[in-house]
């Protein structure tokens, strides 16, 4: 929970904590699983109706924010999704319709982010190369001129949601260099498998692009140059801020939870709170859960303010929160004992996601690597 | 309105042009080693002094104290702005801590109005400084259990006692000197808060060798020291209360948080740290190393989450969302931050951290640092004080168990177990 919050902002944070535990309580996602479904779309259509999909775009792209700052806002629903481990495509969702409003020729796909913005069609961002790392631009399938448009060759791997997905949103590289494209779910030559994961509150899989034929007009943005890169640059940026804001809510949840067990168990006459060995431990939980919220929340604000500092303190606050909260959660399972590492316990919901959460978009060692580059040390 | 009482206060713009041409007329640029209270001499303390001095004739002294106390009675806000545009120029830092962010705002809080016109008034002008006389030889983290001996004889009390690790006492002035003057009342309830004048023939100074071989700790000895009445800061047998404001300044001060703080922003410092380990890779011929690489970028991330986890707390504190108590979250992690660079420090230096030809002494400081990484996690109430404090007081878990509660301080036992045999 941040301490700088506006009114409306507050409102935001509340009618979505409300609406998520009322409809998406873990119990909700455990039955999802259990009959192979990620999320319920009538949720996060309903979602949408909260801002879930639309913070981050600008007001004359119907959009808007509540408080002029529309990733600070975003970051207020992630926490509350980390919180409840809620289901549902929120980090690439809003990585897609970011990239749809602020790219040059938005206007060609207004009609895409309007139905991404109600909630009616799901995007997502497809980008991770299959041999591994994250790196976008790395990860740059391969795209040949044919007539007015373009065919697609290559493999995207560890796609969130891919196979709900309406559209993607695809890096590639044509001749002139770095390019993204919107490619239907239907298109012909588009395949999509899903990959087995830890996780069992979303879902991930493998994208093939077996010469996948797309029109000029799914361009987003400029063929190639700076502003491309940028762009893709300022995406993988906002995927990890509201990934660290999932992970932060989650963690102050688990404590949260944890911090009730310990006072309500009992042992030698005494509550597990009582004892300073494991007080101590969790004193230590709560700083580095403050801390990790203080750099996510620094990290949205250069990202939103696009500071020349942006990418460094995302790799910060990654190598950070994504370390600290697997820490946490792991030692919350060694202090509620053996009901901890069972089933039906939730912790280990938080732990799964928490864990992948930590690998995608960066490991802290490649986020650690990453802020090296940009010391230029 | 601002602690003036002026209800139209400059605004901070206009305040930061004006201490911006002050400054760039006034100041000389900052030397290494400005600052650091294990490395300060005579000649340091009388520089500061002077700083001091022609900072308040200057309007730049006390920018958070009242007016009637020798301050501008301003706002953090204002006081921010002077710390970002005094980077890199010569500053009182030694008067600081504790002088200005901690003693200052305790006499503040609780002094008398004779006590602050004299006193603070005096140390905005440089004429005084103070330290803190808390910890005894057997009393550390148990503050409480002082057993200076402060008796009443008319309109004096008698101390005799010791007090130990104040910090450089032997350049100060005056002291905030906790004693006992009730032994039949419970341990927090028969103390009280003195400021002393130090020196003086009863005052005895020691001052002690550390491990970096910097004595700027000392011990003092109080044999028969008269002390008026009119120096009790706050009531008699009332001490605690001046304790726990003291220690709660102390918090914010070592924790980074303190808006009477009056120099280049700690933050700076922090990340100038950053740029000490990154040189001393391309030094050691490691930039290549990916090891190497990730201990730097940790080293840097570490000064940038303290900085932002100050910022943090501070909006906690401010608005009430948070306790008081929240401020040993700062307390705690610039402990632990402290020690992990001071581990990777030594790790990025390899053997010359160690041993190297004599005279070369810049990167076997850091081999130094490392052997008295543990201060930081002691000094100014230790860590696991601060995680007592979050567990019990932020957190609300139960508190320890303590021997000594409800019993007249004279039957408790303390010390160590032989000296009562």
């Amino acid at each position: 929970m941040r301490f700088d919050l506006t009114d409306d902002q507050r409102i935001l944070q509340s009618a979505t904590a409300d609406f998520l535990e009322k409809f998406c309580p873990v119990s909700a996602t455990r039955a999802l699983h259990e009959a192979g479904r990620a999320f319920d779309r009538d949720i996060w259509r309903h979602g949408a109706e909260l801002g879930w999909t639309s913070l981050i775009v600008p007001e004359e792209a119907g959009g808007g924010s509540v408080s002029g700052d529309g990733l600070a806002d975003a970051t207020l629903i992630a926490e509350q999704f980390g919180r409840l481990a809620a289901p549902g495509p929120f980090v690439v969702g809003n990585v897609v319709a970011a990239a749809l409003a602020q790219a040059a020729n938005a206007g060609a796909h207004s009609g895409l982010l309007g139905r991404l913005m109600t909630g009616e069609a799901i995007g997502t961002w497809a980008c991770c190369p299959p041999a591994g790392g994250w790196d976008p631009v790395a990860g740059a399938i391969e795209a040949v001129a044919d007539g007015d448009g373009y065919r697609l060759t290559g493999v995207h791997d560890r796609v969130e949601a891919a196979c709900d997905a309406d559209v993607f949103l695809v890096v590639a590289r044509t001749a002139d260099g770095l390019t993204q494209f919107v490619v239907p779910a239907g298109a012909a030559g588009l395949s999509v498998s899903p990959l087995a994961t830890l996780d069992l509150t979303r879902g991930f899989g493998r994208v093939g692009y077996d010469g996948v034929r797309v029109p000029g007009t799914a361009v987003v943005g400029t063929p190639g140059g700076a502003a491309a890169a940028a762009a893709v640059e300022r995406q993988f940026q906002i995927a990890v801020v509201l990934q660290c804001a999932e992970l932060a809510g989650a963690v102050e949840k688990v404590l949260e939870f944890t911090a009730q067990w310990m006072s309500d168990r009992f042992s030698f006459g005494r509550p597990l709170a009582s004892y300073q060995a494991l007080k101590h431990r969790f004193a230590d939980m709560t700083l580095w859960s403050h801390a990790a919220q203080a750099t996510t929340a620094a990290a949205a604000a250069a990202v939103q303010q696009r500071h020349d500092d942006a990418a460094e303190l995302v790799s910060v606050a990654k190598s950070y929160v994504g370390q600290r909260a697997t820490d946490i959660i792991q030692d919350c399972v060694q202090l509620h004992g053996g009901l901890g590492v069972t089933w039906d316990h939730d912790i280990h919901i938080y732990l799964r996601r928490a864990t992948v959460d930590r690998v995608t978009w960066g490991t802290p060692s490649e986020h650690r690597r990453r802020v090296a580059d940009l010391l230029n040390v | 309105m601002n602690a003036s009482g002026d209800e139209h206060p400059e605004s901070v713009e206009s305040f930061r042009r004006r201490a911006r041409a002050w400054i760039r007329g006034n100041l000389a640029p900052l030397r290494d080693g400005d600052g650091d209270l294990a490395s300060a001499g005579e000649a340091d303390w009388l520089r500061a002094r002077k700083l001091q001095a022609k900072l308040y004739e200057g309007g730049f002294a006390g920018i958070c104290y009242p007016r009637e106390y020798g301050g501008i009675g301003l706002t953090p806000a204002h006081q921010r702005a002077f710390n970002e545009e005094v980077c890199g120029y010569e500053m009182p830092l030694l008067l600081n801590t504790p002088t200005f962010t901690i003693c200052g705002p305790t006499i503040l809080d609780l002094g008398t109005r004779e006590q602050k016109r004299e006193h603070l008034t005096a140390a905005m002008r440089g004429e005084e400084v103070f330290v803190q006389f808390l910890s005894e030889p057997a009393s550390g983290s148990d503050l409480a259990s002082v057993t200076t001996r402060a008796t009443r004889d008319g309109d004096v009390f008698i101390l005799r006692g010791s007090k130990i690790w104040s910090s450089s006492a032997y350049a100060a002035d005056y002291a905030l000197c906790l004693a006992r003057t009730d032994w039949d009342a419970r341990k927090h309830r028969g103390l009280t808060m003195f400021l002393i004048r130090i020196h003086q023939p009863a005052v005895k100074i020691h001052r002690i060798r550390q491990v970096n071989g910097s004595s700027e700790f000392c011990q003092e000895f109080f044999d028969d020291v008269e002390v008026p009445v009119s120096a009790v800061v706050g009531e008699i047998n009332d001490g605690w209360a001046v304790a726990t404001h003291l220690l709660f300044h102390e918090r914010n001060a070592v924790g980074g948080g303190s808006p009477y703080f009056s120099g280049p922003l700690p933050t700076s410092r922090r990340e100038s740290a950053a740029g000490d380990v990154v040189g001393l890779l391309r030094r050691t011929g490691r930039a290549g190393d990916v090891a190497a690489r990730e201990l730097v970028a940790e080293f840097h991330a570490l000064g940038k989450i303290h900085s932002q986890l100050v910022d943090r707390v501070a909006a906690g504190l401010r608005s009430g969302q948070l306790p008081p108590a929240a401020g040993s979250l700062i307390r705690l992690f610039s402990g632990e931050t402290a020690t992990r660079r001071a581990e990777i420090a030594l790790e990025l230096a390899g053997p010359d951290a160690v041993m190297c030809e004599p005279g070369q002494g810049s990167v076997r400081d850091i081999g130094v640092k490392f052997l008295s990484r543990q201060a930081s996690s002691l000094g100014g109430g230790s860590t696991e004080m601060a995680r007592n404090i979050i567990s019990e007081r932020m957190l609300g878990m139960p508190r320890e168990y303590a021997a000594d509660r409800d019993i007249p301080f004279s039957q408790v036992k303390r010390g160590r177990q032989n000296d009562h045999q």
